[in-house]
């Protein structure tokens, strides 16, 4: 098809909106712009699907994810916007609504909200539970329905206080697609009652994810960090200018043996991802301008706290290649396994993998990061994998039970220090015993999990990869189009791969009604 | 010390086998005949007479002997395919795929998942009829400082006599009992046993406080709990307002023999049993959330 012809077709597409297709048009746009410069060899592993720059665009003028220093902008006001320093609470959250505007990221809507309770609580005082409730609400109504994008990420907590109890209340009323919600925990801060309230969330809409908060702020300085989009970890007051992933499938094929894994085929294509971090963060630090913007100039966000992320995926195809292991069927599935996240063996070569990937981007350094590196990212999928499990994951509908799962893979989460997930899917028996999804919560942190996130099985309100969708919009989407922005890469991840064939799964119910006397 | 159960399954996971997250012990063996088990091959126990063997597509199954030339069938878990031919083939309602375990074989695998749940539940089959393992596990359980904050329950038919429960009370959190039917004979169809032991059992532990919940299940035309509605609702309203009371609908999956010709419970079925309950004030009910 000509570019003309694409255009055409955008423009003429009955199930986007306006704003929608303007979206898609300036992407064409910009794939239309000569690639970065990057070697043959870059160009080669790109082609063979080895190495992904995520579609971010062939000329990167804006970073991946931007996470602003909101607190800041609220007490000093901004020139640039002609606004002073907010007085109270509806100042400040007017001063939100104008700013996220005008924070760009991949998909020009703001991944990062911020945490919200430390920036709204200096503007809470005086105010009654009910006044906060109310505008908070109408807030949180705003967000969903002009910036409609479920990679657009609040976080709050761990300290217990009325803004955190307001949005977690307000989030679980409303169930909406945005934003993504990220409730901090600190055993040594968090009372019991407090995560046993967003746990119960989890049973209502799959919302908030947990993040393990001692474990993330060990890994970035004072100034913090923040959670944005599907599960990444990123500096506060700067981000990712770019996410380069590598597929770990791909790079398994080209192995001949698990010690040529290692010693050769592996660091030889981190060096091409480096390369390809290298020249996208280049072309956006000295080429693009971006860090002349106001954010800069008024210290919201400084770019010495930009930092690539070094992706990853495939891991599980990628351990079942290097150990001879047959792919999967339904034959298998009850049988014990050598599969990776069911076997031992299989799971103790991904950690190795992960240790090595580690070390390695540890040791290299990079023109733009944070501290001079890359930070390694366990990445969420997209909706064109195919055949190909996001991050860490074990594969979509093979997972073993909850605990099982847990196991298997919080090894893995130490080394991944801008951000891993991997969703736990849990059968709705668990919707009348939230004490369990606690538990469970507290398992998995207390393991080494860096995040937990749970689906419950019949929730409309899934996440898909990382990015929330509601299952009733997918059906929808197909007939009418949809207002929100993700619902569209939902649809088609819900096509492309099994995400929806992930398996519910509480062990009782296995056995259910085999035991139910 | 040195007690071992023999175990048909443990699950290391369960969001409905008393409060919050709980690591379950299904024991093998029962002493109710229930016609609308679902799980018949827990009922009794195997005695290795070795039938099942040959049956076994995937050469799990052996048969050894030992020095006195005691027969004793060998499972390979390794190698099962759970495709249960050897439960279909067994004349004796049992299952070759047990395990026996001691104490401290069953500490060892709480320990492997204490941060994750609450406590632990034996369930069965009929646990009680295994209670020196249980006393003895739950008394570990209760002296060891890394595990004492677990919840111990057990999951009975509530046939176990009174001074039987008394042994295990000081260590036992709360129970879980089934009632099947409310009549004397509804229950003898049904369970092949009569009910006063069962009743015995509730006012003790209800009495105890270590009732957490009474779980009857609603076979629409053969339980007697909807004909007998008065009384049941008076019954249920005198127990402590703490106690759960579980309807659970009948489902025919997985039943052998007559029960196969019993209508599954329905949601509505269920929900109207519920709302005559609820009118007559019994409160605390928790409905199944899922229907087959
Ligand atoms: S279920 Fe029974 S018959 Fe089937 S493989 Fe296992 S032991 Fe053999
Ligand atoms: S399981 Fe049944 S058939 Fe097999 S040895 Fe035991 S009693 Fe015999």
């Amino acid at each position: 098809m000509t570019p003309q012809a694409r255009f055409a077709e955008i423009s003429r597409n009955p199930l986007l909106s306006p704003k929608q297709k303007s979206g898609l048009l300036a992407l064409e746009a910009e794939a239309s712009i000569p690639y970065v410069a990057i070697s043959a060899a870059v160009k080669q592993a790109m082609a063979q699907g080895a190495i992904c720059d995520m579609f971010e665009g062939h000329a990167p003028f804006k970073p991946r994810y931007v996470l602003p220093d909101y607190a800041k902008y609220l007490k000093n006001g901004s020139e640039y916007l002609e606004l002073a320093p907010a007085q109270d609470l509806d100042e400040a959250l007017n001063a939100l609504t104008i700013i996220y505007h005008h924070v760009p990221s991949v998909t020009n809507i703001p991944v990062y909200l911020g945490q919200l309770d430390d920036v709204l609580l200096p503007y809470c005082q005086g105010l009654d539970d009910d006044t906060i409730y109310r505008k908070l609400k109408l807030f949180w109504i705003m967000l969903d329905r002009t910036l409609p994008d479920a990679f657009m990420h609040v976080n709050i907590g761990p300290t217990d206080n009325i803004v955190c109890r307001t949005i977690l209340r307000i989030d679980a009323e409303l169930k909406q697609i945005a934003p993504n919600l990220t409730f901090m925990y600190d055993p040594a801060v968090t009372p019991d009652e407090l995560l046993q309230i967003a746990a119960s969330n989890i049973c209502e809409c799959s919302k908030p994810h947990i993040a393990n908060y001692p474990i993330h702020a060990s890994t970035f300085d004072q100034q913090g960090f923040g959670i944005v989009s599907c599960y990444n970890s990123l500096p506060l007051a700067g981000g990712a200018n770019t996410l380069v992933r590598l597929n770990l499938k791909e790079v398994a094929l080209q192995a001949s043996s698990i010690g040529d894994f290692f010693t050769n085929v592996l660091p030889h294509y981190c060096q091409l991802t480096f390369e390809l971090i290298d020249a996208r963060a280049t072309f956006l630090h000295q080429e693009s301008n971006f860090f002349n913007s106001f954010l800069v100039q008024e210290g919201l966000i400084e770019e010495s706290r930009f930092a690539p992320m070094f992706g990853i995926y495939g891991m599980a195809e990628a351990v079942n290649i290097l150990q001879g292991t047959p792919d999967f069927n339904e034959d298998s599935l009850d049988k014990p396994s050598n599969h990776y996240g069911h076997n031992a063996a299989a799971n103790e070569l991904g950690h190795q993998i992960s240790k090595a990937l580690d070390a390695i981007v540890k040791s290299t350094p990079v023109k733009f990061g944070y501290n001079g590196r890359a930070l390694l990212h366990s990445q969420g999928g997209m909706n064109t994998d195919r055949d190909v499990t996001p991050g860490v994951r074990i594969p979509y509908g093979t997972e073993p039970n909850p605990i099982t799962h847990i196991q298997a893979l919080a090894e893995h989460h130490q080394y991944y220090t801008s951000g891993i997930s991997d969703i736990l899917t849990i059968d709705e028996t668990v919707k009348a015993n939230p004490q369990a999804m606690m538990q469970l919560c507290k398992g998995a942190l207390k393991l080494g999990f860096r995040e937990f996130s749970a689906n419950v099985a019949t929730n409309d309100l899934v996440r898909v990869t990382g990015y929330m969708v509601k299952l009733s919009d997918i059906a929808r989407y197909k007939e009418q189009g949809s207002r929100t922005n993700t619902t569209s890469l939902g649809a088609d991840a819900a096509q492309n791969t099994n995400i929806l064939a992930r398996q519910p799964r509480v062990v009782a119910h296995e056995l259910t009604p085999a035991h139910s006397k | 010390m040195g007690r071992v159960a023999t175990v048909n399954n443990i699950i290391n996971f369960s969001c409905v086998d008393g409060p919050g997250s709980r690591l379950v012990i299904f024991m093998q063996g029962c002493n109710f005949n229930c016609k609308n088990c679902h799980n018949p091959y827990t009922i009794d126990m195997c005695d290795s007479c070795g039938d099942c063997v040959a049956s076994c597509p995937a050469n799990a199954l052996s048969l050894t002997h030992n020095a006195q030339g005691k027969p004793k069938v060998e499972w390979h878990s390794e190698l099962c395919t759970q495709c249960d031919t050897c439960l279909s083939i067994c004349p004796k309602q049992s299952s070759p795929k047990t395990r026996q375990y001691s104490v401290p074989q069953v500490l060892a695998l709480i320990r492997k998942q204490v941060f994750f749940i609450n406590g632990i539940t034996v369930s069965g089959g009929e646990a009680t009829l295994q209670l020196p393992f249980i006393i003895e596990l739950f008394q570990a359980i209760k002296s060891s400082d890394d595990l004492s904050h677990l919840s111990c329950m057990i999951d009975s038919n509530g046939y176990l006599a009174t001074n039987a429960w008394q042994q295990v009370m000081p260590y036992l959190d709360g129970a879980m009992i089934d009632l099947k039917s409310w009549q004397q004979q509804t229950h003898r169809y049904i369970t092949n046993r009569d009910n006063h032991r069962v009743f015995a059992s509730l006012k003790l532990l209800a009495e105890q406080d270590k009732l957490y919940e009474i779980r009857l299940l609603h076979i629409p035309g053969v339980s007697d709990f909807d004909s007998e509605i008065d009384a049941v609702a008076a019954y249920l309203k005198q127990l402590p307002a703490s106690v759960r009371v579980k309807l659970n609908a009948f489902q025919q999956h997985g039943v052998t023999g007559e029960a196969r010709l019993w209508e599954s419970c329905t949601e509505q079925q269920m929900q109207t049993l519920a709302a005559r309950l609820t009118e007559r004030g019994v409160a605390n009910l928790i409905l199944p959330n899922v229907y087959l």
